[in-house]
């Protein structure tokens, strides 16, 4: 680098997912002309390998053919979440949904055509309008590799600096509290650095591993949020965790088959058995199907919705049927997803046209061809609806100069994410937000990074590389990955689809417990090359952290709103049409629960129900 | 009693796998054997994970966790390409009781090795500036939709467009090695996916260079890579196309200079 680039502002984005690539293309670009602002962007994966690459389904935007509007989108959100978001940004993100579409069309992505040429949709869940536009069943990898390309091209011009293979690790503040740098590590050489930068973009998406299997990607660790979390950062809604109704499993992840094989006609069953009984909504006894003959409970209990309700009420209701009425395939937890009868009747080359990424992983982990027979599959922990607190209009969190986009934010998606919209959430928080609001930020700096004492950067350093010994020095008795193991059972065990306050209970006794034998474990490579173990503990450590954000804000929130399902608190309750803050306290190293106001001014909250089309209060017909 | 028995046997079932360790880029390779209890639908990542947890030899002895890449864990991020058994593919996606035992685990032979499996692969997403690999779009300002593509169009493209930059079409190229001429089959994919579309289109010119300038012509069309694909990429048809869209750019060239 010249020292004329050093002197540059600099804007830090940790992660390449879209959120970060997004906010990559939108800061090279307003700094095209002055060429005043470089992106420094880090990531532990190369970014083409982000876990954005896994979305399937599709991203959303109203578009004009099937009498949608962007009003419609916006109600379809905030009913679906539960009113738990502020409306004022998820209004703008549906209103600018459909130029977000165009912006990728014209960036080249293969969204599936029709017959003249335009963008394809297909229905998602939560809606009644086919509004999700889809490339395939490879949606996000699509969308990722359009925006890489673009990064790619600032990068070629000098205005983008890749740090791939770097872990962030925290943020550096100076005296004014401003955040003016960050320390990473190199995965390779395993130095230890600082970066002092202007702006800092926390797009590092989900905390999957803390419930040890989930479908995210393996680097959806939680460790960046989790430690400016430590640094003081509010973590909001932690507890609202989305469990995906239809996955398959396995003993490193649990794969998931995508709500679009339902938005293209997929069908959910079991066999019925008719000397068993639900009740209806108006209180009546019904048989569950007929003996023997395949039962599609999702279509007789929500007819206006059928496989298409919000993935909050597919999971509880799967979870019913196998645990409650006992009526899973072979007495195993496991319902039918049905796409068979799609291929029958439009042939096999419709089907793959549509869905054959998703087919394709599960024949390859199955062994069983899914155009022939039902798929096998099981709701798994799938999507994070909290994550850090950020400022509604600039999207920068409670720390001066951090800001944060994508999942790794909290805003837009509530008590629950309908499908299809989080993609849309992380490109309109990186192009729309919080890039250009870093940008701002950065360039009405009095002092730029570069000029402050490099004191208090190394400081920082030191204070990661003495933890970073620590670990390393340990010699206790305690493997890191069964700690891991433990952690993720009792998470998936206790909060996921069904909470009870005695296990929740039990659940933050058990994670303090295993705090407190993190620090007897050994890590196995004492080495300084490429040791993916140490790397391995230190998330691990953060990882405790973050599980303890989420068991005690469920814990607190005696209600059941959206993906948050208490049994002993069966409805919402308007006390806790709260968003849930947590921040960390030093002297007893626990989070505090408080709550903030919710802005619900342009929707006034309704209750949900998804058995018969409903009318917002605000005019809108349908949902 | 019978059942007994064969659950016990069953149980005591393990799987026997072998891993190529290298520490550093500059030392010696070796190899390492490893047992594992047997579970059914195991994959080489989750071979990998119990060798972490569990980082002792076959022998006893105490060794290192291996270091490696992965991901997506389902086939579509490419970092987890390996060569298992003599055959470059994806680890996450091979299934255990699909191979052979004792199960060889070794990183790809093209590409310099920082570690155990962790090889190094930068040139892959170089190579894509070299074609420059972009659309090359205004701006991101609302302007409207983009152009008109038909579903055949389309399903072209988005062939081309699932490769994940995986590496196993480079691994088993006889023209291609990391630190010479030839560009690779997965960069001249690439190519042909941007001179598809229309905006792409304005720098095919440029990209044909980029690809002639790095050896297209050496490919001697063994199509070794078209078979190795784990996302069935249309290598062959991409080859032919830029080749045809090569003589196409030097005939311009020749006829520019003629004038
Ligand atoms: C299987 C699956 C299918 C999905 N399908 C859909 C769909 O069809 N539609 C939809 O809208 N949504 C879908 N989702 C959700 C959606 O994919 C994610 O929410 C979204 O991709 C998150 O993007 P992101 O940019 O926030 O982060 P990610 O894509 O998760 O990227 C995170 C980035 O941060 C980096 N990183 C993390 N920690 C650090 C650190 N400490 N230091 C440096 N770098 C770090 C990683 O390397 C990575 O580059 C799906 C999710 C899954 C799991
Ligand atoms: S056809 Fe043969 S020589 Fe050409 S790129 Fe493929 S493997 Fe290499
Ligand atoms: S073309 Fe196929 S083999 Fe080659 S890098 Fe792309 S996906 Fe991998
Ligand atoms: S881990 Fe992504 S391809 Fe194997």
């Amino acid at each position: 680098m010249s020292s004329s680039e050093n002197k540059k502002r600099k804007i830090a984005i940790i992660g390449g997912g879209l959120a970060g690539l997004s906010s990559a293309m939108k800061i090279a670009e307003m700094s095209l002309e002055k060429k005043d602002i470089i992106v420094q962007l880090f990531s532990i994966v190369p970014v083409k390998r982000s876990h954005s690459v896994c979305a399937q389904g599709g991203i959303n935007a109203a578009n004009k053919t099937t009498g949608d509007s962007t009003y419609q989108h916006f109600d379809d959100t905030v009913y679906g979440g539960d009113f738990l978001a502020n409306q004022g940004p998820i209004k703008k993100m549906c209103d600018s949904a459909p130029d977000i579409i165009d912006l990728f069309d014209r960036m080249g992505v293969p969204f599936n055509r029709t017959a003249e040429g335009r963008i394809d949709r297909r229905r998602f869940g939560g809606t009644l309008h086919p509004r999700t536009a889809y490339a395939g069943a490879t949606t996000g990898q699509q969308l990722l590799y359009a925006l890489d390309e673009q990064v790619r091209r600032y990068e070629a011009e000098g205005l983008v600096e890749k740090y791939e293979g770097w872990e962030y690790l925290s943020a550096t503040f100076d005296t004014n509290g401003a955040c003016c740098g960050i320390i990473a590590q190199n995965l390779v050489t395993m130095e230890i650095q600082a970066f002092p930068v202007d702006a800092l973009i926390i797009a590092t998406g989900g905390p999957g591993s803390v419930y040890g299997r989930s479908t995210n990607s393996v680097s959806n660790n939680g460790l960046a949020a989790a430690s400016l979390y430590k640094q003081g950062a509010k973590y909001a809604n932690g507890e609202f965790i989305q469990v995906h109704p239809t996955a398959i499993g396995g003993d490193d992840k649990l794969r998931l088959m995508s709500e679009s094989a339902r938005g293209e006609g997929g069908r959910v069953w079991v066999y019925g058995d008719a000397s068993k009984t639900w009740i209806d909504t108006e209180g009546i006894e019904r048989p569950c199907g007929e003996t023997g003959k395949p039962w599609y409970f999702l279509e007789e209990k929500y007819p206006a919705y059928g496989n298409l309700v919000p993935r909050d009420i597919a999971t509880r209701e799967i979870f019913k049927i196998v645990y409650e009425l006992k009526l899973g395939v072979n007495g195993q937890p496991f319902v039918f997803l049905d796409v068979s009868h799609i291929s029958r009747e439009k042939g096999r080359e419709f089907l793959d046209r549509k869905l054959k990424g998703i087919l394709e992983i599960y024949e390859k982990f199955k062994g069983v061809d899914p155009h022939e027979v039902p798929m096998e599959i099981f709701p798994a922990v799938h999507y994070s609806m909290g994550g850090l607190w950020v400022d509604d209009k600039t999207h920068m969190t409670n720390l001066t100069g951090v800001f944060a986009a994508g999942e790794a934010d909290y805003q837009y998606h509530g008590a629950n994410r309908l499908g299809a919209n989080s993609l849309l959430s992380c490109v309109f928080t990186g192009l729309h937000v919080a890039g250009p609001e870093a940008v701002k930020f950065a360039r009405s700096r009095e002092k730029a990074a570069w000029e402050l004492p490099t004191e208090i950067f190394e400081a920082d350093v030191k204070k990661e590389k003495d933890f970073i010994n620590k670990l390393m020095n340990l010699s206790g008795t305690e493997n890191p990955r069964l700690i891991h193991a433990e952690l993720g059972n009792i998470m998936t065990e206790n909060v996921t689809i069904v909470r009870n306050n005695e296990a929740l209970r039990k659940t933050d006794e058990k994670i303090q417990e295993l705090q407190k034998r993190f620090w007897n474990i050994t890590v196995p490579d004492k080495g300084n090359w490429a040791n993916q173990s140490i790397r391995y503990a230190h998330q691990l450590y953060y990882m405790l952290h973050l599980a303890r954000v989420i068991v005690l804000g469920a814990l607190q929130r005696n209600e059941s709103r959206g993906a948050h399902y208490k049994p002993d608190f069966p409805n919402t309750n308007i006390d806790f049409l709260k968003t849930t803050i947590a921040t960390y306290n030093k002297d007893n190293d626990s989070p505090i629960i408080s709550y903030e106001e919710i802005d619900t001014s342009l929707i006034p909250p309704r209750a949900r129900d998804y058995t018969k089309k409903t009318v917002s209060a605000a005019g809108a017909i349908s949902n | 009693m019978n059942t007994n028995n064969t659950m016990t046997t069953e149980t005591q079932k393990t799987v026997k796998f072998r891993i190529k360790r290298q520490i550093t880029p500059d030392s010696e390779a070796y190899w390492e054997d490893f047992e594992i209890p047997w579970k059914a639908s195991l994959n080489i990542i989750t071979l990998l994970m119990a060798q972490h947890t569990h980082p002792v030899t076959s022998l006893g002895h105490k060794s290192t966790p291996a270091s490696y890449e992965a991901n997506c864990l389902e086939e579509v991020c490419g970092s987890c390409t390996m060569v298992v058994n003599g055959k470059v593919q994806q680890a996450c996606t091979a299934l255990v009781d699909k191979l052979e035992q004792p199960i060889s685990i070794e990183p790809m032979s093209k590409f310099p090795v920082i570690r155990d499996l962790m090889v190094d692969r930068k040139r892959m997403f170089e190579s894509l500036k070299w074609i420059k690999g972009w659309n090359p779009v205004d701006n991101t300002a609302p302007l409207g939709e983009g152009p008109r593509i038909s579903p055949s169009e389309q399903e072209k493209a988005y062939n081309f467009s699932r490769c994940m930059t995986c590496g196993c079409c480079l691994e088993s190229c006889p023209q291609w090695s990391a630190d010479e001429g030839f560009i690779g089959p997965q960069a001249i994919a690439q190519s042909v996916l941007f001179n598809i579309h229309p905006t792409g289109k304005s720098l095919e010119d440029e990209r044909i260079k980029g690809l002639i300038d790095n050896g297209l012509n050496v490919c001697g069309n063994a199509q070794n890579c078209a078979a190795v694909c784990p996302k069935e990429v249309d290598l062959i048809g991409a080859i032919s196309q830029a080749n045809w869209q090569a003589t196409k750019y030097m005939a311009k060239q020749i006829l520019g200079n003629g004038h």
